[in-house]
């Protein structure tokens, strides 16, 4: 057992330092979630893949480093060490392309792997409808066949990003005789500037226009835009639900970097007899730690062959309650500072503790609620009874 | 990189959970609660044999150590089974002794610890404690005082614990063995082992209380369906796992961090200590509070897990003081 990085590691980790410290804006791009943000991190993404630093694991052909998933945590740590923007592409990267890769065909990899990559095609998750949330196989909306392709109708909603993104990818119910819910569904891809499409921007709790409603009337989809079987939908969902719970969706960096940020500000402010304070940062610094560590022993089994089940149920439970803590733990040392939000010229770091402390209050939400992952957690690596639902 | 256990290092790990499950370890821990160590001292002979307590103690002196990774595997397993005994402090002194280099003290007692022969007992700064853990059951108990490690000559009574199988004393008088700035840095490397035992103790105890208590809510029912399909308490064992799970990665880092000398293993351990003794007390209180009454009587042998696991998360560093070791400059 060790934690030592290999000399090809430590010169990947030097390479993305530099290149970041060379890139990365000075002051901090707006809000991702309002049209003019969205423009500028399009912006930066297709930056990132100028020097394939968008997709670092992904295959060279697609416009990465092929590399090696550690090489990936590594470039995250980077990443957001160096204070680099949110990604905009992120849907797409860490929801839709591991289903690519895993379900796609050659042809749909070709076709939308590359300007995924370079922020040309920016993606939204369509997965959630008004009626089906926490019990996602209840969805309703339906994809009926039809000369060469489907048709898609119904709502989908709480879509991140999709008032500005230019595709969507979701389940749609293909055979509503099936037996089950979670039978006769089928997994799509549609343009959002589609015929029959109604994109409705959502504000969210933090004001932010970018959320969105779908409003689809028979709206057409080519076959060879099908990911995996017709009515295999669940299925090809599930495999891109552990990456979205699991490591891939919010990498140790994130959080080792927010401790790092929290842990300067408790420096500079705190008063040194709050003692109640200072374990509060301790435990975000050691809970970043943990997570990191963890992920670490996660990669590691992943190298050794192992796949990521149930435990990515683990990871989204702690991530997201960690993410909360840390930015709380903030906002207090901010005091009467920690109500300034990003577009309050005093804000302290330009509002990215508000900022993000509000966004932090979604993480017990999306990629599946918390509840479910303790379900999860209890039945399945714990083998407790299923209860009722 | 390749954080995860060996083959062997998992393999020892199981050699020794099968070894205490056969020896039935309740019964001891009852029998050295009551004062008598005799069952003990047998187990402990066993554990010797198995190579434990040769973790802590360089090959030049009959053992096979140090080696932190494994210790921490063995002091989990020691956690899972609540042995008792100054299992920790006997490992805390061996790495104290091994710091003082090459002395008669050194020579005397470091291979008779590696051969099991030796119980012994540490009395020190990193435990901020004025009692020594079952002075009256170990062959010696040394006392560090400032730049001063002297062996104790007696104790005085035994105070009773919070966990009955932790017998604790004050250590009287005794002589002088050495002193010096040499002695302040020894009994700090030996209280960070000591720290490291105790995470990896706190931590197996606590998977230990979780595995019963999950066992327990499959099997008992109320309102016609067994307690463990009602989502309150599912949810509760949840997160409990999450505690523990996330807990492990800290202490096979700290141990790391141990055994390469990384000036930040202080940090490392402290943060280990924090999460692996928070999270194995929250599994006592999710275990108590699941088993109901009957989780509340000390018939039932889970109280012997149970009242260990408030000691644990205080001794070699309080939570307090361990959090501001991680955050220390
Ligand atoms: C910021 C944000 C971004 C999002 N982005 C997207 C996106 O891009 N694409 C997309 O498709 N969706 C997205 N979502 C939607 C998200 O996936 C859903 O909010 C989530 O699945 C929960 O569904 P719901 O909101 O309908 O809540 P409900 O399912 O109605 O649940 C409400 C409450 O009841 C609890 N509950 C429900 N069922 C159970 C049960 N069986 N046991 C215990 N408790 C239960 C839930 O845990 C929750 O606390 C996003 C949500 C947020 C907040």
């Amino acid at each position: 057992m060790d934690l030592e990085f290999s000399a090809a590691e430590d010169a990947f980790r030097a390479e993305a330092r530099a290149w970041l410290a060379a890139h990365v804006p000075d002051t901090p791009l707006p809000s991702l979630e309002t049209a003019e943000g969205f423009a500028a991190h399009r912006q930066w993404e297709r930056t990132l893949f100028a020097d394939r630093w968008s997709v670092v694991s992904w295959p060279e052909d697609y416009g990465g480093r092929g590399a090696s998933i550690l090489q990936w945590l590594i470039f995250e740590e980077e990443y957001y060490a160096a204070g680099a923007p949110g990604r905009v592409s992120q849907n797409g990267i860490s929801l839709l392309a591991p289903t690519l890769f895993e379900h796609g065909t050659a042809e749909q990899r070709a076709r939308i792997l590359p300007p995924m990559a370079s922020g040309e095609a920016i993606w939204a998750q369509a997965w959630s409808e008004p009626e089906a949330g926490s019990d996602l196989a209840s969805l309703r909306s339906t994809a009926v066949r039809t000369d060469g392709g489907w048709r898609l109708s119904g709502q989908k909603t709480w879509s991140s990003r999709a008032a500005f993104a230019d595709r969507a990818f979701g389940l749609f119910r293909s055979d509503p005789d099936a037996p089950k819910p979670h039978q006769g569904l089928t997994y799509l891809m549609f343009p959002l500037d589609a015929e029959g499409v109604t994109v409705r921007p959502i504000g969210r709790l933090d004001g932010k226009p970018a959320f969105a409603e779908l409003f689809l009337d028979g709206v057409f989809v080519p076959d060879e835009d099908v990911i995996g079987e017709p009515g295999q939908g669940w299925r090809v969902a599930m495999s891109t639900a552990g990456n979205e719970r699991g490591l891939t969706l919010r990498s140790p960096g994130r959080f080792t970097a927010a401790a790092v940020r929290l842990t300067a500000l408790w420096r500079g402010q705190a008063d040194p007899s709050d003692t109640a304070l200072r374990d509060r940062v301790a435990d975000a610094v050691i809970g970043a730690r943990a997570y990191q560590l963890f992920t670490y022993a996660g990669a590691s089994r992943l190298a050794a062959g192992s796949r990521i089940g149930a435990e990515s149920s683990l990871n989204k439970v702690f991530w997201s309650e960690l993410d909360i803590a840390l930015h709380e733990t903030a906002l207090d040392l901010l005091g009467p500072y920690g109500e300034l939000a990003d577009g309050a010229q005093e804000a302290p770091s330009h509002g990215s503790w508000a900022e993000g402390h509000t966004f932090s209050l979604a993480g017990p939400l999306y990629a599946g609620t918390n509840e479910i992952q303790r379900d999860i957690i209890a039945e399945r690596l714990l083998g407790l009874p299923k209860g009722r639902r | 990189m390749r954080f995860l256990l060996d083959d062997e290092q998992r393999e020892f790990g199981r050699t020794l959970d099968g070894l205490l499950e056969a020896a039935g370890t309740p019964a001891v821990v009852r029998a050295w609660a009551a004062g008598d160590t005799a069952p003990g001292r047998a187990l402990w002979a066993r554990l010797a044999e198995a190579g434990v307590f040769a973790l802590a103690v360089p090959e030049q002196h009959d053992g096979l150590g140090p080696l932190p990774v494994e210790l921490a595997v063995a002091f989990g397993e020691l956690g899972r089974h609540a042995v008792p005994g100054p299992l920790v402090e006997t490992v805390a002194a061996a790495a104290l002794l091994d710091r003082l280099g090459d002395g008669d003290v050194t020579r005397t007692w470091l291979p008779q610890i590696a051969s099991g022969k030796a119980v012994v007992s540490l009395c020190g700064p990193g435990a901020s404690s004025p009692y020594a853990l079952d002075a009256d059951a170990s062959d010696a108990v040394f006392v560090i005082d400032g730049d001063t490690l002297r062996v104790a000559d007696g104790h005085g009574p035994v105070q009773p614990s919070l966990d009955p199988a932790r017998r604790l004393a004050r250590p009287h008088g005794g002589t002088v063995l050495a002193h010096g700035p040499q002695v302040i840095a020894a009994a700090a490397h030996a209280a960070d082992v000591a720290a490291l035992a105790t995470a990896a103790q706190a931590l197996g105890l606590g998977r230990a209380l979780l595995a019963r208590t999950v066992g327990y809510v499959g099997q008992r029912t109320q309102f016609g369906v067994a307690i463990g399909s009602f989502q309150s308490v599912k949810h509760r064992l949840a997160d409990t796992l999450i505690a523990l799970e996330f807990a492990e990665p800290l202490l096979h880092a700290a141990a790391l961090a141990l055994a390469t000398a990384d000036p930040a293993a202080g940090r490392e351990i402290a943060a280990a200590k924090v999460s692996a003794g928070e999270a194995a007390y929250a599994a006592a209180r999710t275990a108590l509070q699941l088993h109901g009454a009957v989780g509340y009587t000390e018939e039932l042998d889970l109280s012997l897990w149970i009242r260990k696991a408030r000691p644990l998360r205080d001794a070699w560093g309080t939570p307090a003081a361990c959090r501001d070791r991680v955050l220390a400059p």
